[in-house]
């Protein structure tokens, strides 16, 4: 998507020799000023290992570890990444589903909330019993507790279509198949993309609860394990790894709602 | 002369089932072919129910609506509609918003892709003629209220319709571009084969365009009395500031002012 520059160009000032840009530099700088407070705080309150470990000692565990590390976290990754895109092809469907009537929003969406009100770690021995342990109901958990917001947000995006818009295609024969595809799935698009941020970190989640409780792999097992064994900091160190990609996966998806519907950022939706 | 485009026959329209809000009530009302009316009255006095029902998108409990000899049961596509909100899809680009219509009108989705160029070709003439030429590869976030108005109509003409109405198109502008938009408007009623249905609050814009201007009372709507408009076209701006012009404003002024004191 191409965005216009409207600014107005004005005379080029004079380049400075050097100047920090802090914005840019403030999320690396408050990464690293939390982890010296941390470095600091375990170091001068004395604390054990085995309670509260120092970066500088989880990072250690990292390159330790390295090899079972790296080889859970892409399980987890695995896992969630599946789950999450088939809660995004099942929340896309059920969300314009839900949006297309009245009636059938009015009937589902109490249903969608008592479901998403359940803790979907309790789901979990249930979907063992069904699937066993392992892979599927890791991919089962991140599906089930990321599609919500994916529903919700197609169905609001749909439901919030111009009554004037509809009134004008209406007017010319439109049906609703028409007004649909014309008008409410491309109103839809922001919404969608926005709640997939959401959903994605909710996937995390979701799979490690699955892997914590019932998998002989990926980080959820591996912290569990590790856990068992006092070996606290390589607990530290997959929530370390669970974070990296959780924000890995974040950016991915701001990313791709920057590049789908920008017109999104430049226009006035709601009026 | 000919029977009326629309007709519209002691017409009863009530929202929300039998003990809901009466918004007309006793409507008659009568447009010819080619004729310019506008349509004026209080607030809430069904203006709008007006425009639904004439369009299709609403039917009338009690009396009969006939556009282009037909009765109206399902919305009528013969029909162009602008808001005062034009609600262009930020998606499309200015251009693709007007081609819109073009791919919903049962008579036009089916040659539109392999017509495309011929379609295209007379939506830029469309825009040249509002005065946005050029500005069809834009984005509607792009231009400025008095375009995106604009743009608007061209959007209602695309598919050549033989009523075009118009629900309050330029509420929102300021008065200058309001007086600019007032003689686009002028111009495409005489060059182009199109009746008009213009509902207002400015009763200034009523007299300044139509043939004739219609007063409706406050609700349950109904019509209360019918204006011929005497200037002769093509009217000027200038007209605006005759006595015999200011003199009719107040007359229609007036009126309004009493029904809505009878309310």
């Amino acid at each position: 998507m191409t965005t216009l520059d409207t600014t107005t160009p004005v005379a080029v000032p004079p380049k400075p020799a050097f100047k920090v840009d802090w914005v840019r530099l403030a999320p690396f700088l408050y990464t690293v000023g939390l982890f010296v407070i941390w470095e600091i705080g375990v170091r001068i309150s004395g604390l054990p290992h085995t309670i509260l470990p120092t970066p500088t000692r989880v990072f250690e565990a990292i390159i330790q570890y390295w090899s079972p590390i790296w080889k859970n976290s892409l399980q987890t990754l695995y896992t969630t990444v599946l789950g999450f895109m088939i809660a995004v092809v099942a929340g896309l469907g059920i969300g314009l589903f839900i949006g297309w009537s009245r009636t059938i929003y009015a009937g589902l969406y109490p249903i969608m909330v008592g479901f998403n009100a359940i803790p979907k770690v309790a789901l979990v021995p249930i979907l063992v019993i069904w699937f066993g342990i392992g892979t599927v109901p890791a991919v089962l958990t991140a599906f089930l507790i990321s599609f919500f917001p994916i529903v919700v947000n197609v169905a609001t995006g749909l439901a919030t279509i111009e009554p004037e818009t509809e009134d004008v295609l209406r007017a010319l024969g439109a049906k609703k198949m028409d007004i649909m595809l014309k008008v409410g799935i491309p109103r839809s698009m922001p919404y969608f993309f926005g709640s997939l941020k959401v959903a994605i970190t909710l996937a995390f989640v979701g799979s490690v609860v699955s892997e914590t409780v019932a998998s002989n792999s990926g980080l959820g097992n591996m912290m569990a394990s590790a856990q068992s064994n006092f070996n606290v900091p390589l607990v530290f160190a997959g929530l370390l790894m669970l974070a990296v990609e959780g924000i890995a996966m974040y950016a991915l998806m701001a990313w791709v709602e920057k590049r789908m519907t920008g017109w999104a950022h430049r226009s006035t939706m709601a009026n | 002369m000919a029977s009326p485009l629309v007709s519209i026959e002691n017409v009863d329209m009530r929202y929300g089932g039998p003990t809901g809000t009466l918004a007309v009530s006793g409507l008659n009302l009568k447009i010819n072919r080619g004729e310019f009316v506008a349509v004026v009255g209080p607030s809430g006095c069904g203006k709008s129910t007006l425009m639904k029902l004439t369009t299709g998108l609403h039917i009338p409990q009690t009396g009969a609506v006939i556009v282009a000899n037909q009765q109206v049961t399902k919305p009528v596509s013969i029909v162009g509609m602008a808001f005062q909100n034009p609600t262009m899809l930020p998606w499309r680009t200015t251009l693709e918003n007007i081609l819109l219509p073009l791919e919903i009108v049962e008579r036009h989705r089916h040659r539109l892709r392999s017509h495309k160029a011929e379609y295209v070709a007379k939506a830029e003439k469309l825009l040249e003629t509002v005065g946005l030429k050029g500005f069809g590869e834009k984005f509607p976030w792009q231009l400025s209220g008095g375009m995106q108005q604009r743009a608007n109509l061209c959007r209602a003409l695309i598919h050549e319709p033989e009523l075009l109405m118009l629900d309050e198109p330029f509420g929102a502008l300021d008065a200058f571009t309001r007086e600019e938009l007032w003689c686009v408007i002028r111009d495409l009623h005489a060059s182009q084969d199109v009746t008009i249905v213009l509902v207002t609050h400015d009763l200034r814009e009523s007299v300044f365009l139509a043939d004739k201007v219609v007063v409706m009372s406050a609700r349950p709507g109904r019509v209360i009395s019918e204006h011929v408009v005497p200037f002769e076209r093509p009217r000027q701006l200038e007209l605006l500031y005759e006595p015999a012009f200011n003199e009719m404003v107040q007359k229609l002024h007036g009126e309004i002012a009493t029904a809505r004191a009878a309310a």
